[in-house]
């Protein structure tokens, strides 16, 4: 737009033309230069970070091990109306495969992937391989269905066809507790496998309590912290800072030492009367909140800390001068003047806790675990990378919704980290 | 493609193992399951196979997650060159192909093993059991059977149990009054694990759910938990090395092996066999069980074995009367649906 502008406001004059040209020019290969500067770490960046998430993100809608090893029956399946069990075409093209996936020890993970839909499928499939290594030919229709029943099941052979598209929703709406069912319609996943709308709902809510707790513990010291003479605020300040230096699992530990039934702070509750019995602190919401809360202290107090620094003392003594009771005045003039900095430092918690792992794994019980282990889960023990995926993708997705929320009601350019 | 791309990396990999067999280095990386019990294997097999041989030896650790293994196959960069696994990923391995197929002629045939421990793609080293224990310094007359572990009236208190659906389904069936031979049987059917998850709900609000080994014996310890299902080993090493007074239950306890297994595209298959060889001789299975109470699971290992070890060990006649043996058939079939209803239901 401004270029344009200069263009048709330099118009005949030849001279201010050239001088623009060579502005330009030069500014061209001042441009390169910084590009050229920044450039490792554009690249760094993208390597490391954009590329791989990228890659993740892709794993959520992949779906190659059907295609792949399946490739004739797929084939074979393509003129299938899906009104009746597919003829034994299907089946000796699905027999052929077999042979190979057998040789190339494929068959469990074909089965495992057609067993995420139809449970069962897997020791089905791997019940099919032995009868094909048993060898002897066809039918091979009547050979699997005598084998089981399963085999001429059409809504069995609705999936596997569908499981052959080398994309696939199947992992983002298990993600969201909905499933295809053999027609293809989106419905409300079975009862004993929807569990994570409420695991991102927990996710969210215990981030929310951690933040609160942040901001009622963080704000007054942070207060403190601005106010105080710089020789004793110093001291302060690396108290708050002290925990950046111990390891995150030593902190939780510590917790684990402090909160369990026979630890000390049970011990003093018993010691004073206060309770007859032991008190259970661990394994539970209390302890994954409050040592997580511990956690994240910091993150929120530093950015209200250098918003709160930036507010003129004057205007505190204005409002006083002017009448306003200390009260008053606190909370009309100073509390909304340090508003960017709360922003920022509950925005800051608010997102790190969505990402919580090992805390909640450590002191929580098994219902107060958050997106992070379940993404853990599915990818060590159960081999579900395309359901990690998804849960991860489906995070990062609730994280951005909420980024651009905040942008929108807040505004971002107004927060202050520093 | 994605298949295809790692066969030839295998491929490739195979070729250059095969060219470099004779330079190969001499050095083994293995991994266990930490704790107790990789120390006894230290003490048993790595030290003084380093001895022998002069071969040096790293030690990695895990958990049982069979997808490390697997990532690691997959990306065509094995570094582990022996792993320690149980026997339902030893199975899993072999269908899903990320295990080395074993050839038994190298170890004296599969007879040389207890009958049924012997695997495609593992060798068995040693028979153990999930027990649970108690402190008997904090408990006198403590509880007997399986039945006790899920009797919250008459022992209240926390229980540990691990956070697998393995075992713990087997332990509440026979809680509920299924024999130990009808356990796989009722596991079959719908309503058999409906039943299971039934009777682990009544205790559900009571339980510390454990991951790793070694920490059973420190929730008794710290008197966390009353009971806590383990490994038998774990809880023998606690008594023995940390002077502590848990008391097994033998009642209900179920049998399972640990298996060596090798992940596909290791650099000297050779060099691992050799290792394998020396680990499943008779002197150093024997050894072993001076350092943690698992029973050998070569036969040729039990005479060289002495008495007041072998009662301590699971498959003692005292200690294995009511036991259950893991089926690993069953578990290769409904690992993965059970999984699933486990960890459901763990997370509501």
């Amino acid at each position: 737009m401004a270029v344009a502008t200069l263009e048709g406001d330099a118009g005949p004059d030849v001279d201010r033309t050239s001088l623009k040209t060579k502005l330009r020019r030069a500014e061209r290969v001042n441009r390169a230069r910084s590009f050229s500067l920044v450039a490792p770490l554009l690249l760094f960046v993208l390597a490391v970070f954009a590329l791989p998430i990228g890659l993740m993100l892709l794993r959520s809608v992949e779906n190659t091990e059907v295609r792949d090893s399946l490739p004739k029956t797929m084939a074979a399946l393509g003129e299938w109306d899906g009104k009746a069990t597919p003829g034994e075409g299907v089946f000796a093209a699905f027999a052929e495969d077999l042979v190979q996936t057998q040789k190339d020890r494929t068959t469990a993970l074909v089965g495992k992937r057609i067993n995420y839909e139809v449970p069962g499928a897997r020791s089905r499939f791997l019940k099919a391989g032995r009868l094909i290594d048993a060898g002897g030919g066809g039918p091979w229709k009547e050979k699997l269905i005598a084998a089981d029943a399963e085999w001429g099941a059409v809504e069995f052979w609705a999936i596997m066809k569908r499981a052959g598209n080398t994309l696939t929703p199947y992992y983002l709406l298990t993600s969201l507790d909905l499933r295809q069912d053999a027609s293809g319609a989106v419905v409300r996943n079975f009862a004993d496998y929807s569990i994570f709308v409420d695991i991102f709902i927990r996710t969210i809510w215990i981030s929310l309590l951690v933040t609160l707790a942040t901001l009622v513990l963080g704000y007054p010291v942070a207060h403190l912290l601005a106010i105080l003479p710089p020789r004793h605020a110093n001291v302060l300040m690396i108290l708050v800072l002290l925990p950046f230096t111990t390891s995150i699992l030593v902190r939780t530990t510590a917790w684990i030492v402090l909160l369990q039934s026979n630890g000390v702070i049970n011990d003093i509750l018993l010691a004073l009367h206060l309770t007859t019995e032991r008190v259970q602190l661990i394994f539970n919401r209390f302890g994954t909140v409050l040592s997580m809360t511990h956690i994240q202290l910091p993150f929120t107090i530093l950015p209200i800390y250098s918003v709160m620094k930036s507010i003129p003392a004057s205007h505190l003594r204005a409002a006083r001068s002017l009448g306003a009771g200390p009260l008053t005045a606190f909370v009309t003039v100073y509390m909304p003047q340090t508003l960017p900095g709360v922003g920022a430092g509950c925005l800051l918690t608010f997102i790190l806790s969505l990402g919580y792992y090992i805390t909640p794994a450590l002191v929580g019980g098994p219902q107060d675990q958050m997106v992070s282990y379940f993404v853990a889960l599915y990818t060590n023990r159960e081999m579900n990378w395309g359901q990690a995926s998804a849960l991860g993708g489906i995070l990062l997705l609730i994280t951005l919704v909420l980024y651009a929320v905040f942008n929108r009601l807040v505004g971002i350019d107004k927060v202050k980290l520093g | 493609m994605q298949m295809k791309s790692l066969t030839m990396t295998l491929s490739a990999l195979a070729l250059s193992a095969s060219c470099g067999a004779a330079s190969a280095a001499d050095s083994l990386t293995i991994t266990s399951w930490g704790g107790a019990y990789q120390t006894s294997q230290d003490e048993a097999y790595f030290k003084p196979y380093t001895a022998k041989t002069g071969a040096k030896i790293t030690q990695e650790e895990y958990n049982g997650e069979a997808a490390r293994i697997r990532a690691m196959v997959e990306s065509g960069n094995t570094t582990w060159d022996a792993v320690d696994v149980d026997a339902a990923t030893a199975q899993q391995g072999c269908d899903e192909g990320f295990l080395t197929p074993i050839d038994y002629s190298k170890f004296g045939g599969e007879e040389a093993f207890v009958k049924g421990s012997t695997f495609e793609c593992g060798i068995p080293t040693i028979i153990y059991s999930t027990i649970y224990a108690y402190d008997a310094d904090k408990i006198k007359d403590g509880p007997t059977t399986i039945g006790d572990l899920f009797d919250t009236k008459k022992w209240p208190g926390k229980r540990s149990l691990q956070k697998t659906p393995f075992g713990n389904l087997e332990f509440a069936l026979m809680a509920d009054g299924v024999p130990a031979d009808k356990v796989y049987e009722t596991l079959k059917t719908k309503e058999g694990v409906d039943r299971a998850f039934k009777k682990l709900d009544t205790i559900k609000s009571d339980i510390v759910w454990w991951e790793a080994g070694a920490q059973p014996p420190q929730l008794l310890a710290s008197g966390e938990v009353v009971m806590a299902t383990a490994w038998n080993g774990r809880i023998f090493n606690a008594n023995k090395v940390d002077k502590k007074n848990f008391k097994i239950v033998w009642d209900g306890q179920l049998l399972d092996y640990d298996l060596w297994a090798v992940p596909k595209g290791v650099k000297d298959l050779d060099a691992v066999y050799k290792f394998i060889e020396f680990a499943s001789s008779p002197e150093a299975q024997a050894e072993q069980t001076k350092y943690i109470s698992y029973g050998p699971a070569l036969l040729a290992a039990t005479p060289h074995i002495s008495p007041d070890i072998l009662k301590d060990l699971p498959t003692a006649p005292e200690n294995a009367k009511t036991a259950l043996a893991n089926d690993p058939v069953f578990w290769g079939d409904n690992k993965e649906e059970l999984l699933k209803r486990f960890n459901t239901w763990i997370a509501q």
